[in-house]
Protein backbone atom coordinates (compact mmCIF):
# COMPACT_ATOMS: atom_id res chain seq x y z
CA UNK A 1 0.00 0.00 0.00
CA UNK A 2 0.62 3.42 0.05
CA UNK A 3 4.15 4.02 0.79
CA UNK A 4 3.29 7.16 -1.04
CA UNK A 5 0.24 7.52 1.11
CA UNK A 6 2.18 7.16 4.29
CA UNK A 7 4.68 9.57 2.98
CA UNK A 8 2.03 12.10 2.13
CA UNK A 9 0.24 11.61 5.38
CA UNK A 10 3.22 12.50 7.43
CA UNK A 11 4.79 14.73 4.89
CA UNK A 12 8.16 13.20 5.25
CA UNK A 13 10.49 14.82 2.79
CA UNK A 14 11.42 11.65 1.05
CA UNK A 15 9.98 9.54 -1.65
CA UNK A 16 11.56 6.21 -1.29
CA UNK A 17 9.52 3.45 -2.68
CA UNK A 18 11.30 0.51 -1.26
CA UNK A 19 10.53 1.53 2.28
CA UNK A 20 8.84 -1.21 4.17
CA UNK A 21 6.00 -0.12 6.40
CA UNK A 22 4.88 -2.03 9.39
CA UNK A 23 1.36 -3.29 9.27
CA UNK A 24 0.02 -0.52 11.40
CA UNK A 25 -1.54 0.89 8.30
CA UNK A 26 -3.52 -2.25 7.74
CA UNK A 27 -5.50 -1.55 10.85
CA UNK A 28 -8.92 -0.04 10.49
CA UNK A 29 -8.51 3.44 11.83
CA UNK A 30 -11.74 4.49 13.43
CA UNK A 31 -11.38 8.02 12.40
CA UNK A 32 -13.09 9.39 9.38
CA UNK A 33 -10.97 12.49 9.43
CA UNK A 34 -7.90 10.34 9.12
CA UNK A 35 -9.57 8.77 6.14
CA UNK A 36 -10.09 12.08 4.46
CA UNK A 37 -6.56 13.18 5.11
CA UNK A 38 -5.25 10.00 3.67
CA UNK A 39 -7.59 9.87 0.74
CA UNK A 40 -7.14 13.48 -0.17
CA UNK A 41 -3.44 13.29 -0.15
CA UNK A 42 -2.88 9.99 -1.77
CA UNK A 43 -4.50 10.19 -5.12
CA UNK A 44 -2.83 7.11 -6.30
CA UNK A 45 -4.08 5.05 -3.45
CA UNK A 46 -6.48 2.43 -4.69
CA UNK A 47 -9.80 2.39 -2.93
CA UNK A 48 -10.10 -1.29 -3.33
CA UNK A 49 -9.56 -3.45 -0.36
CA UNK A 50 -5.91 -3.99 0.19
CA UNK A 51 -4.39 -7.24 1.16
CA UNK A 52 -2.84 -7.38 4.56
CA UNK A 53 0.85 -7.90 4.41
CA UNK A 54 2.24 -11.25 5.36
CA UNK A 55 4.18 -9.69 8.20
CA UNK A 56 1.08 -8.91 10.10
CA UNK A 57 1.98 -11.13 12.98
CA UNK A 58 3.66 -8.57 15.24
CA UNK A 59 0.65 -6.67 16.36
CA UNK A 60 -2.48 -7.45 18.21
CA UNK A 61 -4.85 -8.38 15.44
CA UNK A 62 -7.62 -5.88 14.96
CA UNK A 63 -10.48 -7.73 13.43
CA UNK A 64 -11.94 -5.17 11.21
CA UNK A 65 -9.58 -4.84 8.36
CA UNK A 66 -11.21 -2.84 5.72
CA UNK A 67 -11.07 -0.11 3.23
CA UNK A 68 -9.94 3.27 4.16
CA UNK A 69 -13.15 4.71 2.94
CA UNK A 70 -15.37 2.49 4.99
CA UNK A 71 -17.67 4.02 7.55
CA UNK A 72 -16.28 3.35 10.92
CA UNK A 73 -18.48 1.81 13.52
CA UNK A 74 -17.02 3.71 16.38
CA UNK A 75 -20.13 3.34 18.52
CA UNK A 76 -19.99 -0.41 18.53
CA UNK A 77 -16.35 -0.50 19.37
CA UNK A 78 -15.77 2.55 21.49
CA UNK A 79 -12.98 0.93 23.39
CA UNK A 80 -11.25 -0.42 20.36
CA UNK A 81 -11.23 2.91 18.58
CA UNK A 82 -9.36 4.65 21.34
CA UNK A 83 -6.86 1.88 21.68
CA UNK A 84 -6.48 1.60 17.94
CA UNK A 85 -5.60 5.24 17.75
CA UNK A 86 -3.07 4.83 20.50
CA UNK A 87 -1.80 1.67 18.84
CA UNK A 88 -1.40 3.41 15.53
CA UNK A 89 0.17 6.35 17.22
CA UNK A 90 2.69 4.11 18.88
CA UNK A 91 3.45 2.28 15.71
CA UNK A 92 3.88 5.52 13.90
CA UNK A 93 6.20 6.74 16.60
CA UNK A 94 8.31 3.66 16.19
CA UNK A 95 8.12 3.98 12.47
CA UNK A 96 9.18 7.59 12.47
CA UNK A 97 12.47 6.70 14.06
CA UNK A 98 13.30 4.41 11.19
CA UNK A 99 12.02 6.76 8.49
CA UNK A 100 14.11 9.60 9.78
CA UNK A 101 17.12 7.40 9.65
CA UNK A 102 16.35 6.57 6.05
CA UNK A 103 15.65 10.15 5.22
CA UNK A 104 18.86 11.47 6.59
CA UNK A 105 21.00 9.25 4.49
CA UNK A 106 19.39 9.17 1.10
CA UNK A 107 22.44 7.94 -0.56
CA UNK A 108 23.04 5.05 1.79
CA UNK A 109 20.51 2.64 3.06
CA UNK A 110 22.13 2.29 6.42
CA UNK A 111 22.06 4.66 9.29
CA UNK A 112 25.66 4.48 10.40
CA UNK A 113 26.44 7.92 9.11
CA UNK A 114 23.42 9.68 10.53
CA UNK A 115 25.21 11.17 13.47
CA UNK A 116 25.96 14.69 12.27
CA UNK A 117 24.58 17.36 14.67
CA UNK A 118 22.68 19.12 11.88
CA UNK A 119 21.02 15.87 10.97
CA UNK A 120 20.15 15.25 14.57
CA UNK A 121 18.32 18.58 14.69
CA UNK A 122 16.53 17.76 11.47
CA UNK A 123 15.53 14.45 12.90
CA UNK A 124 14.21 16.08 16.07
CA UNK A 125 12.19 18.53 14.02
CA UNK A 126 10.70 15.76 11.97
CA UNK A 127 9.80 13.82 15.07
CA UNK A 128 8.11 16.86 16.53
CA UNK A 129 6.11 17.38 13.39
CA UNK A 130 4.99 13.80 13.46
CA UNK A 131 4.12 13.92 17.13
CA UNK A 132 2.02 17.01 16.52
CA UNK A 133 0.25 15.38 13.65
CA UNK A 134 -0.45 12.26 15.63
CA UNK A 135 -1.87 14.43 18.40
CA UNK A 136 -4.20 16.15 16.02
CA UNK A 137 -5.30 12.85 14.58
CA UNK A 138 -6.00 11.46 18.00
CA UNK A 139 -7.98 14.52 18.97
CA UNK A 140 -10.06 14.38 15.83
CA UNK A 141 -10.75 10.71 16.40
CA UNK A 142 -11.84 11.38 19.96
CA UNK A 143 -14.13 14.22 18.97
CA UNK A 144 -15.67 12.09 16.28
CA UNK A 145 -16.31 9.36 18.78
CA UNK A 146 -17.97 11.82 21.16
CA UNK A 147 -20.18 13.15 18.41
CA UNK A 148 -21.29 9.67 17.49
CA UNK A 149 -22.06 8.79 21.08
CA UNK A 150 -24.05 11.97 21.47
CA UNK A 151 -26.10 11.26 18.38
CA UNK A 152 -26.79 7.78 19.60
CA UNK A 153 -27.90 9.12 22.97
CA UNK A 154 -30.30 11.54 21.33
CA UNK A 155 -31.72 8.71 19.26
CA UNK A 156 -32.23 6.58 22.37
CA UNK A 157 -33.99 9.40 24.18
CA UNK A 158 -36.33 9.93 21.26
CA UNK A 159 -37.13 6.23 21.11
CA UNK A 160 -37.79 6.21 24.81
CA UNK A 161 -40.18 9.11 24.54
CA UNK A 162 -42.02 7.48 21.69
CA UNK A 163 -42.32 4.25 23.64
CA UNK A 164 -43.65 6.11 26.67
CA UNK A 165 -46.23 7.97 24.66
CA UNK A 166 -47.47 4.75 23.27
CA UNK A 167 -48.10 3.55 26.78
CA UNK A 168 -50.63 6.32 27.14
CA UNK A 169 -48.84 8.46 29.67
CA UNK A 170 -49.13 12.03 28.61
CA UNK A 171 -45.47 12.85 28.69
CA UNK A 172 -45.76 16.23 26.99
CA UNK A 173 -42.24 17.52 26.83
CA UNK A 174 -40.85 15.65 29.76
CA UNK A 175 -37.69 14.51 28.03
CA UNK A 176 -36.23 17.23 25.91
CA UNK A 177 -34.64 14.93 23.40
CA UNK A 178 -31.68 16.62 21.83
CA UNK A 179 -30.78 18.57 24.94
CA UNK A 180 -28.10 16.62 26.67
CA UNK A 181 -28.02 19.24 29.38
CA UNK A 182 -30.40 17.17 31.49
CA UNK A 183 -28.39 15.25 34.03
CA UNK A 184 -29.10 11.63 34.69
CA UNK A 185 -30.20 12.50 38.21
CA UNK A 186 -33.01 14.67 36.87
CA UNK A 187 -34.05 12.04 34.37
CA UNK A 188 -34.19 9.31 36.97
CA UNK A 189 -36.10 11.62 39.34
CA UNK A 190 -38.68 12.28 36.65
CA UNK A 191 -38.86 8.64 35.59
CA UNK A 192 -39.34 7.58 39.22
CA UNK A 193 -42.08 10.14 39.71
CA UNK A 194 -43.98 9.05 36.62
CA UNK A 195 -43.93 5.47 37.77
CA UNK A 196 -45.08 6.50 41.21
CA UNK A 197 -47.83 8.67 39.77
CA UNK A 198 -49.15 5.78 37.72
CA UNK A 199 -49.30 3.72 40.88
CA UNK A 200 -50.90 6.64 42.70
CA UNK A 201 -53.69 6.89 40.10
CA UNK A 202 -54.41 3.20 40.42
CA UNK A 203 -54.62 3.51 44.21
CA UNK A 204 -56.80 6.57 43.80
CA UNK A 205 -59.30 4.73 41.64
CA UNK A 206 -59.39 1.89 44.15
CA UNK A 207 -60.07 4.33 46.98
CA UNK A 208 -62.85 5.92 45.01
CA UNK A 209 -64.56 2.58 44.53
CA UNK A 210 -64.22 1.75 48.20
CA UNK A 211 -65.64 5.13 49.21
CA UNK A 212 -68.52 4.82 46.81
CA UNK A 213 -69.56 1.41 48.03
CA UNK A 214 -69.00 2.48 51.66
CA UNK A 215 -71.38 5.40 51.28
CA UNK A 216 -74.06 3.24 49.71
CA UNK A 217 -73.68 0.55 52.31
CA UNK A 218 -74.46 2.00 55.71
CA UNK A 219 -71.14 1.47 57.41
CA UNK A 220 -70.29 2.99 60.76
CA UNK A 221 -68.84 6.43 61.10
CA UNK A 222 -65.65 5.03 62.57
CA UNK A 223 -65.00 2.83 59.56
CA UNK A 224 -65.89 5.67 57.24
CA UNK A 225 -63.52 7.93 59.14
CA UNK A 226 -60.68 5.49 58.45
CA UNK A 227 -61.50 5.55 54.75
CA UNK A 228 -61.56 9.35 54.76
CA UNK A 229 -58.21 9.52 56.53
CA UNK A 230 -56.75 7.11 53.97
CA UNK A 231 -58.07 9.22 51.14
CA UNK A 232 -56.63 12.40 52.64
CA UNK A 233 -53.24 10.81 53.28
CA UNK A 234 -53.23 9.66 49.71
CA UNK A 235 -53.42 13.27 48.51
CA UNK A 236 -50.74 14.28 51.00
CA UNK A 237 -48.56 11.50 49.61
CA UNK A 238 -48.91 13.04 46.13
CA UNK A 239 -47.75 16.40 47.45
CA UNK A 240 -44.74 14.69 48.98
CA UNK A 241 -43.90 12.99 45.66
CA UNK A 242 -44.23 16.30 43.88
CA UNK A 243 -41.91 17.95 46.35
CA UNK A 244 -39.24 15.36 45.61
CA UNK A 245 -39.41 15.77 41.86
CA UNK A 246 -39.55 19.56 42.24
CA UNK A 247 -36.07 19.42 43.69
CA UNK A 248 -34.92 17.48 40.64
CA UNK A 249 -36.71 19.62 38.03
CA UNK A 250 -39.00 22.41 39.16
CA UNK A 251 -40.18 23.14 35.62
CA UNK A 252 -41.44 19.61 35.28
CA UNK A 253 -43.76 20.24 38.22
CA UNK A 254 -44.64 23.76 37.11
CA UNK A 255 -45.78 22.61 33.71
CA UNK A 256 -47.69 19.64 35.14
CA UNK A 257 -46.13 17.43 32.51
CA UNK A 258 -47.49 14.21 33.97
CA UNK A 259 -51.08 15.41 33.78
CA UNK A 260 -53.59 15.48 30.94
CA UNK A 261 -53.88 18.63 28.87
CA UNK A 262 -57.20 19.71 30.36
CA UNK A 263 -55.85 19.31 33.88
CA UNK A 264 -52.89 21.42 32.86
CA UNK A 265 -55.24 24.05 31.49
CA UNK A 266 -56.71 24.54 34.96
CA UNK A 267 -53.34 24.36 36.65
CA UNK A 268 -52.04 26.99 39.05
CA UNK A 269 -48.41 26.72 40.16
CA UNK A 270 -48.21 23.03 39.42
CA UNK A 271 -51.64 21.86 40.62
CA UNK A 272 -55.26 22.66 41.29
CA UNK A 273 -56.23 26.06 42.64
CA UNK A 274 -57.57 25.63 46.20
CA UNK A 275 -60.33 28.22 45.84
CA UNK A 276 -61.52 26.56 42.62
CA UNK A 277 -61.59 23.28 44.44
CA UNK A 278 -63.85 24.73 47.10
CA UNK A 279 -66.16 26.19 44.48
CA UNK A 280 -66.56 22.75 42.93
CA UNK A 281 -66.95 20.88 46.20
CA UNK A 282 -69.23 23.01 48.33
CA UNK A 283 -72.45 22.83 46.28
CA UNK A 284 -72.13 19.04 46.16
CA UNK A 285 -72.01 18.41 49.89
CA UNK A 286 -75.33 19.82 50.98
CA UNK A 287 -76.77 20.13 53.46
CA UNK A 288 -74.42 22.30 55.47
CA UNK A 289 -75.26 23.85 58.81
CA UNK A 290 -75.11 27.62 59.16
CA UNK A 291 -71.94 27.29 61.17
CA UNK A 292 -70.41 25.20 58.46
CA UNK A 293 -71.44 27.65 55.77
CA UNK A 294 -69.74 30.44 57.68
CA UNK A 295 -66.57 28.47 58.19
CA UNK A 296 -66.44 27.39 54.56
CA UNK A 297 -66.92 30.99 53.52
CA UNK A 298 -64.01 32.10 55.68
CA UNK A 299 -61.87 29.30 54.33
CA UNK A 300 -62.71 30.32 50.79
CA UNK A 301 -61.74 33.89 51.51
CA UNK A 302 -58.48 32.94 53.22
CA UNK A 303 -57.60 30.66 50.30
CA UNK A 304 -58.26 33.43 47.86
CA UNK A 305 -56.06 35.86 49.76
CA UNK A 306 -53.23 33.36 50.11
CA UNK A 307 -53.45 32.49 46.40
CA UNK A 308 -53.35 36.15 45.43
CA UNK A 309 -50.27 36.69 47.56
CA UNK A 310 -48.48 33.71 46.00
CA UNK A 311 -49.53 34.71 42.48
CA UNK A 312 -48.15 38.18 42.97
CA UNK A 313 -44.99 36.72 44.40
CA UNK A 314 -44.64 34.61 41.25
CA UNK A 315 -45.11 37.68 39.06
CA UNK A 316 -42.44 39.44 41.05
CA UNK A 317 -40.16 36.47 40.49
CA UNK A 318 -40.75 36.69 36.75
CA UNK A 319 -39.97 40.39 36.81
CA UNK A 320 -36.74 39.98 38.75
CA UNK A 321 -35.50 37.13 36.55
CA UNK A 322 -36.37 39.10 33.44
CA UNK A 323 -34.60 42.15 34.82
CA UNK A 324 -31.52 40.10 35.65
CA UNK A 325 -31.36 38.61 32.19
CA UNK A 326 -31.84 41.94 30.50
CA UNK A 327 -29.34 43.80 32.67
CA UNK A 328 -26.13 45.12 31.26
CA UNK A 329 -25.60 45.77 27.62
CA UNK A 330 -26.88 43.55 24.87
CA UNK A 331 -24.65 42.36 22.09
CA UNK A 332 -21.78 41.57 24.39
CA UNK A 333 -19.60 38.56 23.93
CA UNK A 334 -20.60 36.96 27.18
CA UNK A 335 -23.83 37.08 29.15
CA UNK A 336 -22.82 34.61 31.78
CA UNK A 337 -23.07 37.06 34.73
CA UNK A 338 -26.65 37.91 33.82
CA UNK A 339 -27.61 34.29 33.38
CA UNK A 340 -26.01 33.19 36.63
CA UNK A 341 -27.77 36.02 38.46
CA UNK A 342 -31.03 34.79 37.01
CA UNK A 343 -30.24 31.25 38.05
CA UNK A 344 -30.01 32.24 41.69
CA UNK A 345 -33.45 33.75 41.48
CA UNK A 346 -34.88 30.56 40.08
CA UNK A 347 -34.09 28.77 43.34
CA UNK A 348 -37.09 30.68 44.68
CA UNK A 349 -39.35 28.87 42.24
CA UNK A 350 -39.01 25.64 44.19
CA UNK A 351 -40.22 27.46 47.29
CA UNK A 352 -43.29 28.69 45.46
CA UNK A 353 -44.16 25.27 44.12
CA UNK A 354 -43.81 23.79 47.61
CA UNK A 355 -45.84 26.59 49.12
CA UNK A 356 -48.65 26.09 46.59
CA UNK A 357 -48.82 22.39 47.48
CA UNK A 358 -48.77 23.32 51.15
CA UNK A 359 -51.78 25.53 50.50
CA UNK A 360 -53.60 22.66 48.80
CA UNK A 361 -52.84 20.36 51.69
CA UNK A 362 -54.01 22.87 54.26
CA UNK A 363 -57.23 23.48 52.33
CA UNK A 364 -58.04 19.77 52.28
CA UNK A 365 -57.13 19.50 55.94
CA UNK A 366 -59.33 22.39 56.99
CA UNK A 367 -62.26 21.05 54.99
CA UNK A 368 -61.96 17.75 56.81
CA UNK A 369 -62.18 19.63 60.13
CA UNK A 370 -65.23 21.65 59.08
CA UNK A 371 -67.17 18.75 57.56
CA UNK A 372 -68.62 15.68 59.20
CA UNK A 373 -67.15 12.30 58.36
CA UNK A 374 -69.91 11.50 55.92
CA UNK A 375 -69.62 14.87 54.26
CA UNK A 376 -65.84 14.47 53.99
CA UNK A 377 -66.31 11.12 52.32
CA UNK A 378 -68.68 12.69 49.81
CA UNK A 379 -66.22 15.55 49.26
CA UNK A 380 -63.41 13.13 48.44
CA UNK A 381 -65.66 11.33 45.99
CA UNK A 382 -66.66 14.57 44.32
CA UNK A 383 -63.05 15.67 44.03
CA UNK A 384 -61.95 12.35 42.59
CA UNK A 385 -64.78 12.28 40.11
CA UNK A 386 -64.14 15.85 39.03
CA UNK A 387 -60.53 14.95 38.22
CA UNK A 388 -61.74 11.91 36.29
CA UNK A 389 -64.06 14.11 34.26
CA UNK A 390 -61.19 16.46 33.47
CA UNK A 391 -59.15 13.52 32.28
CA UNK A 392 -62.03 12.14 30.22
CA UNK A 393 -62.50 15.52 28.56
CA UNK A 394 -58.81 15.54 27.71
CA UNK A 395 -58.98 12.12 26.07
CA UNK A 396 -62.10 13.01 24.11
CA UNK A 397 -60.63 16.27 22.98
CA UNK A 398 -57.43 14.63 21.78
CA UNK A 399 -59.39 12.02 19.85
CA UNK A 400 -62.09 14.25 18.46
CA UNK A 401 -62.76 13.83 14.72
CA UNK A 402 -61.03 16.57 12.87
CA UNK A 403 -61.57 17.88 9.38
CA UNK A 404 -58.63 17.13 7.15
CA UNK A 405 -56.49 20.22 6.77
CA UNK B 1 -51.98 40.72 74.61
CA UNK B 2 -53.13 43.81 76.52
CA UNK B 3 -50.10 43.65 78.81
CA UNK B 4 -47.47 45.75 77.06
CA UNK B 5 -44.53 43.88 78.53
CA UNK B 6 -45.57 40.29 79.11
CA UNK B 7 -43.24 38.40 81.44
CA UNK B 8 -43.36 35.44 79.05
CA UNK B 9 -41.36 37.44 76.55
CA UNK B 10 -38.50 37.88 78.99
CA UNK B 11 -38.57 34.18 79.59
CA UNK B 12 -38.48 33.63 75.88
CA UNK B 13 -35.46 35.88 75.47
CA UNK B 14 -33.74 33.99 78.23
CA UNK B 15 -34.50 30.63 76.73
CA UNK B 16 -33.27 31.85 73.37
CA UNK B 17 -29.95 32.83 74.90
CA UNK B 18 -29.64 29.50 76.63
CA UNK B 19 -30.34 27.65 73.40
CA UNK B 20 -27.71 29.71 71.69
CA UNK B 21 -25.01 29.14 74.26
CA UNK B 22 -25.67 25.45 74.75
CA UNK B 23 -23.19 24.21 72.10
CA UNK B 24 -20.43 26.19 73.72
CA UNK B 25 -20.88 24.93 77.23
CA UNK B 26 -18.67 22.01 76.30
CA UNK B 27 -21.25 19.36 76.91
CA UNK B 28 -22.19 18.79 73.31
CA UNK B 29 -18.79 18.97 71.65
CA UNK B 30 -19.13 15.37 70.54
CA UNK B 31 -22.56 15.80 68.99
CA UNK B 32 -23.06 16.14 65.27
CA UNK B 33 -21.73 19.40 63.87
CA UNK B 34 -24.20 22.24 63.80
CA UNK B 35 -24.25 23.59 60.28
CA UNK B 36 -24.41 27.09 61.64
CA UNK B 37 -21.56 26.90 64.10
CA UNK B 38 -19.39 24.52 62.14
CA UNK B 39 -15.98 25.88 61.28
CA UNK B 40 -16.00 28.55 63.92
CA UNK B 41 -14.02 28.66 67.09
CA UNK B 42 -16.27 28.72 70.09
CA UNK B 43 -15.12 32.20 70.95
CA UNK B 44 -15.69 34.12 67.73
CA UNK B 45 -19.04 32.74 66.86
CA UNK B 46 -20.43 33.17 70.30
CA UNK B 47 -20.02 36.89 70.07
CA UNK B 48 -21.39 37.18 66.57
CA UNK B 49 -24.34 34.94 67.24
CA UNK B 50 -25.28 36.63 70.44
CA UNK B 51 -24.90 39.94 68.73
CA UNK B 52 -27.24 38.87 65.95
CA UNK B 53 -29.70 37.32 68.35
CA UNK B 54 -29.75 40.44 70.46
CA UNK B 55 -30.59 42.56 67.48
CA UNK B 56 -33.23 40.18 66.23
CA UNK B 57 -34.95 39.89 69.57
CA UNK B 58 -34.75 43.60 70.13
CA UNK B 59 -36.36 44.34 66.76
CA UNK B 60 -38.84 41.50 67.11
CA UNK B 61 -40.13 42.78 70.42
CA UNK B 62 -41.31 45.99 68.85
CA UNK B 63 -45.01 46.45 68.95
CA UNK B 64 -47.11 45.01 66.21
CA UNK B 65 -46.24 42.85 63.27
CA UNK B 66 -42.53 42.54 62.51
CA UNK B 67 -41.30 40.97 59.29
CA UNK B 68 -37.68 40.09 58.63
CA UNK B 69 -37.17 40.05 54.90
CA UNK B 70 -34.68 40.40 52.07
CA UNK B 71 -35.28 42.92 49.33
CA UNK B 72 -34.48 40.27 46.70
CA UNK B 73 -36.76 37.60 48.17
CA UNK B 74 -39.99 37.07 46.24
CA UNK B 75 -41.56 34.89 48.92
CA UNK B 76 -41.10 37.80 51.33
CA UNK B 77 -42.84 39.96 48.78
CA UNK B 78 -45.75 37.50 48.71
CA UNK B 79 -46.07 37.66 52.50
CA UNK B 80 -46.00 41.45 52.39
CA UNK B 81 -48.84 41.36 49.88
CA UNK B 82 -50.82 39.04 52.13
CA UNK B 83 -50.49 41.37 55.11
CA UNK B 84 -51.48 44.25 52.88
CA UNK B 85 -54.65 42.39 51.87
CA UNK B 86 -55.40 41.75 55.52
CA UNK B 87 -55.14 45.43 56.32
CA UNK B 88 -51.90 45.24 58.27
CA UNK B 89 -48.71 47.22 57.77
CA UNK B 90 -45.83 45.23 59.23
CA UNK B 91 -42.53 46.74 60.29
CA UNK B 92 -40.19 45.36 57.70
CA UNK B 93 -36.48 44.81 58.30
CA UNK B 94 -34.56 44.02 55.12
CA UNK B 95 -31.65 42.08 56.49
CA UNK B 96 -29.77 42.14 53.18
CA UNK B 97 -29.55 45.88 53.57
CA UNK B 98 -28.51 45.75 57.21
CA UNK B 99 -24.81 45.90 58.11
CA UNK B 100 -25.40 43.17 60.67
CA UNK B 101 -27.53 41.20 58.27
CA UNK B 102 -25.39 38.09 58.30
CA UNK B 103 -25.56 37.76 62.08
CA UNK B 104 -29.28 38.35 62.00
CA UNK B 105 -29.67 35.68 59.34
CA UNK B 106 -27.82 33.17 61.52
CA UNK B 107 -29.91 34.16 64.51
CA UNK B 108 -33.14 33.64 62.59
CA UNK B 109 -31.99 30.23 61.45
CA UNK B 110 -31.21 29.31 65.03
CA UNK B 111 -34.75 30.27 65.89
CA UNK B 112 -35.96 27.71 63.40
CA UNK B 113 -36.69 29.84 60.36
CA UNK B 114 -35.31 27.80 57.50
CA UNK B 115 -35.66 30.53 54.90
CA UNK B 116 -34.33 32.27 56.88
CA UNK B 117 -36.70 34.84 55.50
CA UNK B 118 -39.53 35.66 55.65
CA UNK B 119 -39.72 35.50 59.44
CA UNK B 120 -42.81 36.90 61.10
CA UNK B 121 -43.22 38.06 64.68
CA UNK B 122 -46.56 39.25 66.05
CA UNK B 123 -46.61 41.04 69.37
CA UNK B 124 -43.06 39.89 70.05
CA UNK B 125 -43.83 36.22 69.53
CA UNK B 126 -42.35 34.26 66.67
CA UNK B 127 -45.08 33.01 64.36
CA UNK B 128 -42.74 31.39 61.88
CA UNK B 129 -42.12 31.47 58.15
CA UNK B 130 -44.47 31.32 55.16
CA UNK B 131 -45.71 27.82 56.02
CA UNK B 132 -46.82 28.76 59.49
CA UNK B 133 -48.45 32.00 58.38
CA UNK B 134 -50.40 30.25 55.63
CA UNK B 135 -51.54 27.42 57.91
CA UNK B 136 -52.55 29.91 60.55
CA UNK B 137 -54.47 31.96 58.05
CA UNK B 138 -56.39 29.05 56.56
CA UNK B 139 -57.30 27.77 59.99
CA UNK B 140 -58.66 31.18 60.84
CA UNK B 141 -56.12 31.86 63.56
CA UNK B 142 -54.21 34.68 61.89
CA UNK B 143 -56.92 37.34 61.79
CA UNK B 144 -57.54 37.41 65.55
CA UNK B 145 -53.80 37.84 66.11
CA UNK B 146 -53.65 40.70 63.64
CA UNK B 147 -56.77 42.47 64.83
CA UNK B 148 -55.09 44.83 67.31
CA UNK B 149 -52.68 45.94 64.60
CA UNK B 150 -54.99 46.44 61.70
CA UNK B 151 -54.81 49.89 60.23
CA UNK B 152 -58.03 51.42 59.05
CA UNK B 153 -57.85 52.13 55.35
Amino acid sequence: MGLRAAGNLFQLPFKQKDFKLPNAYNINLTCTKATSIISSRSMDFPSAQFVPSRTMGNYEPIHQIGMWGENFKSIDNPDISASVIVDVANKLENESETTSHEMLAPSSKHDQEASKPFDKIQRRLAQNREAARKSRLRKKAYVQQLENSRLKLIQLEQELERARQQQGLYVGGGLEAGHLGISSAVNSGIAAFEMEYERWMEEQNKHMCELRSALHAQISDIELHILVETGMSHYFELFRLKSNVANADVFYVMSGTWKTSVERFFSWIGGFRPSELLKVLVPKIDPLTDQQILEVCNLKQSCQQAEDALSQGMEKLQETVSASLASGQMGQVTYIPQVSMAMEKFEALVRFVNQADHLRQETLQQMSYILTTRQSARALLVLGEYIQRLQALSTLWTNRPREPA
Amino acid sequence: MENPDPPSMKEELLSLHIRLLAPFTGSSKSSSPDPITEGFEGGDFEDLAIFGMDKVTRLASEKGVVLFSKSSCCMCYAVKILFQELGVTPTVHEIDQDPEGWEMEKALMRLGCNGPVPAIFIGGKLVGSTNEVMSLHLSGGLMPMLKPYQTLC
